[in-house]
């Protein structure tokens, strides 16, 4: 196959307080090419993230279905709630298979 | 059967004579647009209100369009959004993303950043764990249109 898929940023707090609402931030670069656009007189082949899954310790908590109408280097902010220190892992799939994650530990306390 | 089938037939007749005096392009726009939201949501009805979709009224860029989307929700077990569909009414193809949520969200809230071909009306529908469907819908207007270009 080909290159594998860019690191994640994610922006989310270190340490919260039990039952806090916080915020969380992703992007991945990307170019979500729709298949559409053309490069002269050749159309670009399409080549789109379908998916970002979000889980707390295993169970989901957010999943996102991208089709080809989410921009390039596909950002999401979303808001969680936690009642124990937990592992928050994001999981970025493409139409191919292919995949790129990311882990945060949330301390509560 | 035989009374019913005259208005059934006139009505039908009227349905297509008015699409006719549509462009070609905005009825199988409309179509398109139908059958992505049935494709979500089914035959749901959906309510005003009870949403907040903040975006921009001019977009400069039609390819970074920030968008963000609030549903008014206690998001417990009970009671929360069970997904938020977003539809851009007059792009190639409409259905933008859809947002399957939990109760483990804090609120029924997302926020990203969408691609749109030319200036419209995009369209949110929330979909409650009950079934019951809400939407919202703001229009944008874009200098530069971001899926062609």
């Amino acid at each position: 196959m080909t290159s594998p898929l860019a690191t994640p940023r994610i922006r989310i707090p270190r340490q919260v307080r039990a039952g806090e609402t916080f915020e969380v931030r992703t992007l991945i670069e990307h170019p979500m090419e729709t298949g559409l656009r053309q490069d002269g007189p050749r159309p670009i082949p399409r080549d789109l993230l379908n998916r970002l899954t979000v889980r707390v310790n295993g169970d989901i908590a957010l999943q996102a279905e991208l089709r080809n109408g989410t921009s390039a280097n596909p950002f999401h902010t979303f808001f969680l709630r936690l009642d124990r220190t937990s592992d928050i892992t994001f999981t970025w799939t493409d139409e191919r298979g292919r995949t790129a994650q990311a882990t945060s530990r949330v301390q509560v306390g | 059967m035989r009374h019913t089938d005259g208005p059934t037939r006139r009505a039908t007749l009227g349905a297509i004579l008015s699409l006719a005096a549509l462009p070609f392009a905005a009825v199988a726009q409309d179509d398109t647009l139908a059958a992505a939201i049935r494709e979500q949501v089914g035959d749901a009805t959906p309510t005003e209100g009870g949403i907040t979709l903040r975006a921009p009224t001019v977009a400069e860029n039609g390819g970074q369009v920030p968008i963000t989307i609030l549903v008014d929700s206690p998001q417990t077990t009970e009671r929360h959004v069970a997904a938020i569909h977003v539809f851009a009414t007059r792009n190639p193809t409409p259905g933008v993303a859809s947002f399957r949520l939990t109760p483990l969200l804090a609120r029924a809230e997302v926020q990203t950043r969408i691609r749109l071909a030319e200036e419209q009306r995009i369209l949110v529908l929330a979909q409650m764990n009950d079934g019951s469907v809400r939407q919202a819908a703001a229009e944008i207007r874009v200098t530069t249109g971001g899926c062609l270009s």
